[in-house]
């Protein structure tokens, strides 16, 4: 029977056609906004990610996610370091710095973009630079008092200096070891990838140095485009780096805190979820760069070695005897990171929000799939009346329209996982780095959408197969 | 009115005692069967005929097992179908019934012989052999070319003829056609009829066919005339086969 009933399935290729897409919709809608809610709350612990090298994070006891900074004495550097089972242990400073920079853009533009860049770059910017296409003027003959949109303020293609005030993420790596600081290793070309696009971790060492990070030089130097090579026509990665070696070597001087701080390298850095530009120094200059308080140390970075009588304590037991004889709390990294999710999930609305989006997903996927099932079956009732009669049983009738659900639904969760896959694709850029959407789908969506359909197909042929079994066959007869 | 076999006749294919069906309940009470007794034989084609409303699909859904009746029996080559229960009556329908309808209720995404096949797949048989099976029932009755043809590529005519192949496939006792001609020009009906004849030339087989279809009746060996629920007179006769 059951080739039968996929025949019959099939055979009607527009209601099959609108149940799979249907199904395609609730599965890629609950997959997309799943994995752009995992994505966002995996950046909201994105300098732990970024981090490698420790085994433990020790805070303030108060401290509930990575944004949360409480200060604590310097001393407590040494208490944890006196703990049994500390191999070593660095301090780290986390804060939102103010960075001030005035440049000219036409300059930098001239010292980073090659002639002919330079050339187009300057016939575009006579241009204005509002987009004009049949919404803009669509929107311009709605929106008739709000003034022409296709004028800009002119500072935008005739540029003077600009002033630039922009809040970072300011992180303060070990002045020794550079525990915190971005891998070592270009982020492309030869050898181990790491993430620095230009310079090295070491350069922090040269006077008042600091490094941005690429996404946060759109921030900084707004309309200099120095985030991304360009797209058309499209720039080579080692006309890109190039371009960002000689923005390093021009790049002006930034006041932060009314102290000089200079450019030394671009680095690679998970997206926070404020997006604002990352910026890493040293600890003993980020307290410089940041209004003096009494305390200053934010995190303690601290890996774990041997005890005296040379045991090997797991991680999770060291952070137990830092809690016990610190004070302080201790977690590993993984659990840190949890539990910035944790605050994430229940101190803010994202879960709600999402949740309702995704519930619509479900609830508008069972309505069509669900309707047009029905449908299917109630015009295929005659035939399904047709089978009773020449002696199909109920449990064959059943397996049919379980089964032709399963292969529609099988279609659509497929699709709908697919396009939400090349979804996430798209939201990555050349080198796989997550851009302004955060997509990501860990492999426990795949199973909960595939519930979700399986429950909408198992609903839909639930409500169609009550209808052919209370079917009486004699209907059969009636024309 | 009471038809009682002849005392010579072979046992009857079909036995029908006292059977009654009502629909709706008060006021809206329609008896469509009211207590009738009717007897078909085995290799015959019989005919069940009266006006519209009269009962003859209904009787000829309790017989085929589709329908419960209110009271009455029905027996088939000796195995009473109103006594089962709802499983073993739709395995007997599944063994031993073969239908043919009205409107031919072909499944459309179906081939001619896939539908055909459809009553030995039911049985259990796997695809293949079964639609094998259903492409040498449909060359048997001038439908080799048509095999692999969707029902929206036959004519009405050729689409009966699948309907009646499907019927046949099983090899069953019974055969029970519900106005098999009304859908059909006259030659087309008479071709259709001339299956049916001979579908129950078989000793082992009866035939019965619900019409209204004056033009058919002369190839019936037992035409009974129903009316208001009841049999009204029965006719036994040789077929008149000329015209077939």
């Amino acid at each position: 029977m059951a080739w039968i009933a996929i025949k019959m399935l099939v055979g009607d290729r527009a209601k099959f056609v609108g149940i799979v897409l249907g199904l395609t919709f609730a599965s890629a809608l609950m997959t997309q906004q799943g994995s752009i809610f995992c994505g966002m709350l995996l950046r909201t612990g994105a300098l732990i990610s970024d981090v490698a090298g420790d085994d433990l994070w020790v805070m303030d006891p108060g401290v509930q996610f990575v944004d949360d900074v409480r200060p604590m004495r310097e001393s407590e550097l040494d208490r944890v370091r006196g703990v049994p089972g500390v191999k070593w242990a660095v301090p780290l400073y986390k804060g939102n710095g103010r960075v001030r920079l005035t440049f000219n853009p036409d300059d930098l533009k001239e010292k980073t973009y090659s002639p002919d860049r330079l050339r187009n770059d300057r016939r575009e910017s006579a241009r204005p630079s509002a987009p004009s296409n049949i919404f803009t003027r669509g929107l311009n003959l709605f929106v008739r008092g709000a003034g022409d949109l296709d004028s800009p303020p002119p500072r935008w293609y005739t540029p003077d200096d600009v002033n630039v005030v922009e809040t970072v993420v300011l992180v303060g790596v070990d002045d020794v070891s550079m525990i915190g600081a971005p891998a070592r290793g270009a982020m492309v070309g030869p050898g181990p990838r790491g993430r620095m696009w230009v310079g090295r971790p070491e350069d922090l060492r040269r006077p008042d140095a600091i490094l941005v990070d690429r996404v946060g030089l759109r921030r900084l130097f707004p309309g200099c485009r120095l985030e991304k090579p360009f797209d058309d026509p499209p720039e080579s990665e080692e006309a890109y780096l190039a371009r960002l070696e000689a923005f390093v070597r021009a790049a002006p001087e930034i006041e932060m805190n009314d102290r000089r701080a200079v450019i030394v390298g671009v680095c690679e850095a998970t997206r926070t979820f404020q997006s604002n530009p990352v910026v890493f120094t040293l600890y003993s200059r980020a307290k410089r760069f940041m209004p003096m308080e009494r305390k200053m140390l934010t995190f303690i970075l601290a890996r774990t070695g041997k005890d005296a009588d040379g045991a090997s304590p797991v991680a999770a037991e060291v952070a137990e005897r830092i809690r016990e004889r610190t004070g302080l709390a201790a977690w590993t990294g993984r659990e840190f990171a949890f539990r910035t999710i944790k605050y994430y999930l229940i101190y803010t609305g994202i879960p709600i929000n999402f949740g309702v989006t995704v519930t619509l997903g479900f609830l508008v996927g069972t309505a069509i799939a669900g309707q047009t099932f029905y449908n299917f079956t109630i015009e295929n009732l005659k035939q399904f009346g047709s089978l009773k009669a020449m002696g199909a049983s109920n449990v064959q009738i059943v397996g049919m329209i379980l089964l032709q659900a399963s292969l529609a639904g099988s279609l659509g969760y497929g699709l709908g996982v697919g396009l939400s896959a090349l979804f996430g694709m798209k939201t990555l850029d050349r080198w796989g780095n997550s851009t302004e959407l955060a997509s990501f789908t860990p492999w426990q969506l795949l199973p909960i959408t595939a519930t979700a359909i399986a429950l909408i197909c198992v609903l839909a042929s639930l409500v169609s197969a009550q209808r052919v079994l209370r079917l009486e066959p004699a209907v059969v007869f009636r024309s | 009115m009471a038809i009682d076999p002849t005392p010579t006749a072979p046992p009857p294919a079909v036995r029908i005692r006292g059977l009654s069906k009502r629909f709706g309940s008060g006021e809206r009470e329609v008896k469509a069967l009211d207590g009738v007794d009717l007897d078909f034989q085995a290799g015959k084609l019989s005919l069940i005929v009266g006006p519209s409303g009269c009962g003859k699909t209904t009787l000829l859904s309790v017989v085929a097992g589709i329908l419960d009746a209110d009271a009455g029996e029905v027996s088939i080559f000796g195995e009473t179908i109103t006594s089962m229960g709802d499983r073993a009556r739709t395995r007997f329908r599944a063994r031993r019934i073969g239908f043919v309808f009205q409107q031919y209720n072909l499944l459309p995404a179906l081939t001619a012989a896939e539908n055909a096949s459809i009553p030995l797949v039911i049985a259990g048989w796997r695809k293949a052999p079964a639609v094998a099976r259903a492409a040498e029932v449909l060359a048997s009755i001038g439908m080799a070319g048509k095999v692999d043809s969707l029902p929206a590529q036959l004519s009405g005519g050729q689409m009966q003829r699948v309907a009646i192949a499907r019927a046949l496939v099983h090899d069953p006792s019974l055969l029970v056609c519900d106005e098999p001609t009304a859908a059909l020009d006259h030659e087309s009906g008479l071709a259709v009829m001339g299956l049916l004849r001979h579908a129950a030339d078989q000793p082992d087989r009866a035939v019965l066919v619900v019409t209204h279809d004056n033009r058919v009746f002369h190839l019936g060996d037992r035409i009974a005339h129903m009316d208001d629920g009841r049999v009204a007179r029965v006719e036994d006769r040789g077929p008149d086969l000329s015209a077939a």
